[in-house]
Order: structure tokens, then sequence, then C-alpha cells
């Protein structure tokens, strides 16, 4: 983890909820993310955490409360501008297009608007190029150059490289914020060891991450502030191992010790 | 010792090329070449000669034009549907705003067909596309349906206003100055359609066009508008149709509500089913076979539609895949002996 002389804040979510008819998916949760943050985000499931990057990202409208980047407003807007200002996201279910080669899935946030005005990836983009460029992404996620894996059609790869695939999406699009909906999870041990180096890797060259995770080993190497949902509301927030040692969070993940 | 025998087996002769022609590597011979171009040959030589075979007989001429109609309508509606995933019943929205378009272009402000086409196109295209743009978030079969009330709206408020000629329309357009230009015209301008197509989807732009219908949820997050790439597909299915109206009411020098004919919107369906979904070019294939099958049935009278509905059938059980989808897959499995 880098260490931080600033803390300059890059997403401030206040008093955010949503509610689906009578049911608080997410009530009232605040969270400040600093630039070159890593924040865990866990909590078991239907705890809100998916509906709240939902909402950050634009694919969901909150019922209640701001989300700002930079200081500027987002709450409520498009999924795609959000995504256009640098804010970008996997998801938990991945969304690959899967008639396409897994090298052409990143052609498509390639020849977004976003990648043409600060990508600046060598070729400047023009046909034939951002397939180069598409592979030299994947070959940093780890799909190796000379094999086949690339142009192999996404709809046949496992689900590891449709995880780094999601991944690649966000990287082509030269993200400044990074929100992972559980990279780890459906993974094997040995592919996760081999994610949390690239994890570690992003991070370190500058990239903000938020990271919703039910592998909290796995997410305390790689987090520095860590939050906790249950049933919608925020239950405690700080340094990863206060976090798992406070009461109702061994509550939420283990039960009450009156129950057993 | 043992005798000389030869012994031969059988090779598909695709497998090399198919590698080669997708990669860096150049063709190596004149043979490989031609076995990739001959269908397209075959396809442009059939149209290109079609005109000079068919010039005694006016008549059939015409049916020949009918069939290029017929195939930019169903182009166009093959990539709304299969590359963009907008299953559209707006075939006769298209036509119908491109030859009124044109008519008002010919008569009210005197363009000549040669400007009033190429305006009509655009003017129409942009029209269409603009009608169209509040239903963008629809799909499947509600798109289908919305799409197809546009033509009845069209032929209600025309007859209802009594505007842009009523129920009359119009007369005394200007047709083409001669059998050749009328016949070459339309030709090339279906083949623009065709290949135009057939290049841009594989290009970066349709590339996107062709994600939002895998997941219109990842062309979000990726940072673009599904909302606009949507508008600029159907903008290029509209200027497809709009030219085919504009074109063919030059050609019969009237122009009516009929231009808004449910035909217009369900034939092409029917010409991408027998043709084969998803390769432009099949749609191209099952006018040539549905235009003419049609004019070969009009002696039956009444029975027509019966015949005419026993061809389809038959297509869909028995080559559900589309015509050109399955000469695809035999032709890539001709083989040739080889010495071993």
């Amino acid at each position: 983890m880098s260490t931080h002389h600033t803390k300059e804040p890059i997403l401030e979510i206040r008093s955010l909820s949503k509610h689906f008819g009578g049911v608080k998916a997410v009530d009232d949760v605040s969270l400040t993310v600093n630039r070159g943050d890593v924040v865990g985000i866990i909590g078991p499931n239907g705890s809100g955490k998916t509906t709240l990057i939902n909402c950050i990202t634009g694919f969901l409208k909150p019922t209640k409360g701001t989300v700002s980047f930079h200081g500027k407003e987002i709450t409520g807007k498009k999924p795609h501008k959000i995504a256009d200002m640098g804010i970008n996201r996997t998801f938990q279910i991945m969304r690959p297009y899967y008639s396409m080669p897994a090298y052409k899935n990143l052609v498509i946030p390639l020849s977004s608007p976003r990648a043409k005005r600060v990508g600046g990836w060598r070729g400047g983009g023009k046909h034939g190029d951002r397939d180069t460029v598409a592979v030299d992404i994947l070959e940093e996620l780890g799909f190796e150059r000379d094999s086949r894996v690339p142009y192999k059609m996404a709809g046949t790869l496992p689900t590891g490289y449709l995880k780094r695939l999601e991944l690649g999406r966000c990287l082509a699009l030269r993200p400044e914020l990074i929100i992972c909906d559980e990279v780890f999870s459906g993974l094997s041990a040995s592919e996760i060891s081999s994610l949390v180096p690239l994890i570690e890797k992003l991070n370190g060259q500058g990239i903000t991450m938020i990271m919703i995770e039910h592998r909290l080993a796995e997410l305390f190497r790689v987090a520095n502030r860590v939050m906790a949902l249950s049933y919608g509301e925020k239950v405690t927030e700080g340094a990863p191992d206060e976090v798992i040692n406070h009461p109702k969070v061994r509550e939420a993940y283990l039960g009450s010790e009156e129950d057993f | 010792m043992t005798t000389e025998t030869t012994h031969k087996r059988r090779e598909r002769i695709d497998r090399g090329i198919k590698v080669r022609s997708e990669s860096l590597y150049a063709l190596n011979s004149f043979e490989e070449i031609a076995y990739l171009l001959t269908p397209r040959v075959m396809l442009i030589a059939a149209f290109v000669l079609m005109p000079l075979i068919l010039s005694p007989w006016p008549y059939w001429g015409r049916v020949g034009l009918s069939v290029c109609i017929l195939a930019m309508l169903s182009i166009s509606f093959d990539f709304l549907a299969n590359y963009v995933g907008l299953v559209s019943l707006g075939g006769a929205f298209f036509y119908g705003v491109g030859g009124y378009m044109a008519a008002v272009l010919n008569t009210e402000l005197g363009l000549p067909p040669i400007l009033s086409i190429p305006v009509a196109t655009l003017l129409g295209a942009a029209f269409c596309t603009l009608a169209l743009l509040p239903c963008l978030p629809l799909r499947g079969i509600y798109f289908a349906i919305v799409t197809l009330m546009y033509p009845l709206l069209m032929t209600r408020i025309i007859e209802a206003f009594d505007i842009l000629g009523g129920t009359e329309g119009f007369r005394g357009i200007d047709g083409f100055s001669g059998f050749f230009t009328e016949q070459y015209g339309l030709i090339l301008a279906m083949f623009i359609a065709l290949f135009g197509l057939r290049r841009f989807v594989n290009m970066d732009g349709g590339l996107v066009i062709r994600a939002v219908k895998d997941n219109d949820q990842s062309v979000r997050a990726s940072g673009i508008s599904v909302t606009w790439t949507k508008a600029k597909a159907v903008f290029l299915a509209s200027l497809t149709g709009c030219f085919a109206g504009a074109y063919y009411i030059h050609m019969y020098s009237n122009v009516g509500i009929s231009s808004f004919a449910l035909d217009l919107s369900i034939m092409p369906i029917a010409a991408t089913i027998i043709g084969g979904a998803g390769t432009l070019v099949g749609p191209v294939l099952g006018a040539a076979i549905l235009v003419p099958l049609s004019e070969f049935l009009r002696d039956f009278g009444s029975l027509r539609i019966v015949v005419y509905a026993l061809v389809l059938t038959g297509f869909v059980v028995f080559r559900s895949e589309g015509l050109m989808n399955y000469m695809t897959r035999k032709y890539q499995q001709v083989e040739r002996w080889v010495k071993i």
C-alpha cells in the first residue's frame, strides 16, 4: 500500500439511501475516499454493497443523498457520463461481449470518447491500432500475448480470465477510480494470489480503488481502509484489523453470541 | 518388394486460406485469391449482367429493380435486427418517408432526380432517426410494435389532414433518362449499401454497435452512450431504406399512401429469413428469390399467397439457418484430392 502524504478526497458519499419500495437496500451511508486509497466494502449477502456502487456509478438513482467526484456532484448522472469522468467499475456477474474475441472486447472501451480524449494510447487509436493496444492491456493483465488466449471468443474463456477482462475494460478507459464488485469471488486461491499483485500494481500507478469483497484475507492484504455494511447501514469504518474485530461485524458474519 | 501405389486423401481447401486471410500473411497463390473472390464476383456479375440480359423485356427489368429495392430494405432490416439488436418493422416507414421526401423535392422545388434522391435520402434518414429516437430504449418485440405503428400513423395523418396530396399522392414526378441509367443507378446503390455495411460492422465503430446488442450495460460502463450508438445505427439503416423509397417513386413517377404499405415492413423479414439472418448478403439472395417468385405466382390469382406461404414455411422448417449460411458452410467444406 502506498503511503499518503496529502489526503485529497476524490469521492464523497453523503447520507446516501436507496429504497426499493419499503426495503431500505442502502440506508444513510456516508464514505469519503481519498486519492490513492484502496477502500474495501464488506458485509453479508444482501447488505447493500452492490446497490451502493450501482448508485455511485449511475446504474441506479439514489433515493436520498449525494455523491461527489472531485468536489463536483454526480448524483443521478447517466452511467456513461460517470464512466466518462473516470469512475470505472467491474460487474460482479461478468459482462463480456461473448460473441467477440477477448481483445475485441477492449476495442469497445478504447473507442469511447474518454479513451480518445485522455487515453494517449500509442498509434492514436486509428483503426487496427486499437487491436494492438487491446492486446497490450490484456498482456498486462496476465493474458499470455503469444498464446491464443487473447484471440479466443470471450464466451469460451474461464472465469479467471473474464474477471481480468472486466478489469481490462476499466484500464482501457484510463480510470482515476476503479470500483471492483467481487473480483475475487469464484476464483481459486492460486488465481486470487496472482490477482492481488495486479491490484497492488494498479494502485501503485495512482489508481484509487474501491473493492467489494467476501474474501476478507485477500482483501485485507490490499485495502488500507474498510467499511462494513449490514442491512444497508454502515456498521463501522476504519483500518482492516479494527473493522474485523468490531463486535457488530463479528455478529453480522458469525452470528451473535446468544445464537450459540 | 513393395509395389508403388499412390495414396490419395481428401482435404478441405478453406482451412489454410482462412488462417492466412484472417492474419497478416498475404495469400500466396492465385488459386487462394480465386477461392475467396469467386462468391463475391458471382454476386456482382449477376447484378451487373442483369440489365443487359433483361433489356429486351422492360417489364422484367423492372422486376429486377424491385429485387434491388426489396434487397435494400432487407439489408436495412438485417443490419438493425442482427447487428444492433433492434427488430424493426419500420421498413415501410423508411421507404415511405424517403419516397414522399423525394416527391416533394422534385414536384415542389423542381430538383432533378440526381439531386432529389440523395437529398431525400439524407433528410428522410434524419427525420426517421428523430422520430424513432424516443423508442430506442425499447427492445425486442416492443421496439418492433412501435416501429410498426409509424407507417400506419403516417397513412392516417396524410389521409386525415389531406396533406402531401392526400389519398391521391403526387403524380408526374420526373423519371430517369434511360433504361440503363435507371438500372445501374439502383444496382450501384445497392452494392454501396451492402458492401459498405459489411465493411462497417467489422470496423471499430461497427464493433461498438454490435457490442450494444451483446451487452448494453458494458457499453454504458465503457463511457459510451447506448442511445447515441443506437441512433447512429438507425440513421444508417434509414439511409438505406429512404434511398430505396426515393428511387422507386422516380421509377414509377408517382407516390401515394401505398408507400407506407405493411408489405414493405413484412417482406424484408421474409427475405432475411430465406437468405440467412446476420449475413447482409443473405437478404439480397432472399429478395432475388421472393420477388420473381411472387411475379410467377401472379397467374395463380388468390392462390398466390398460399404458395408463397408454403415456400416460406418450407424454408423455415428445412433451412432455418437461411440460404446464405447454408451455402457458406457447404462452400467451406469443398474438398480436393491430394497425394500422400
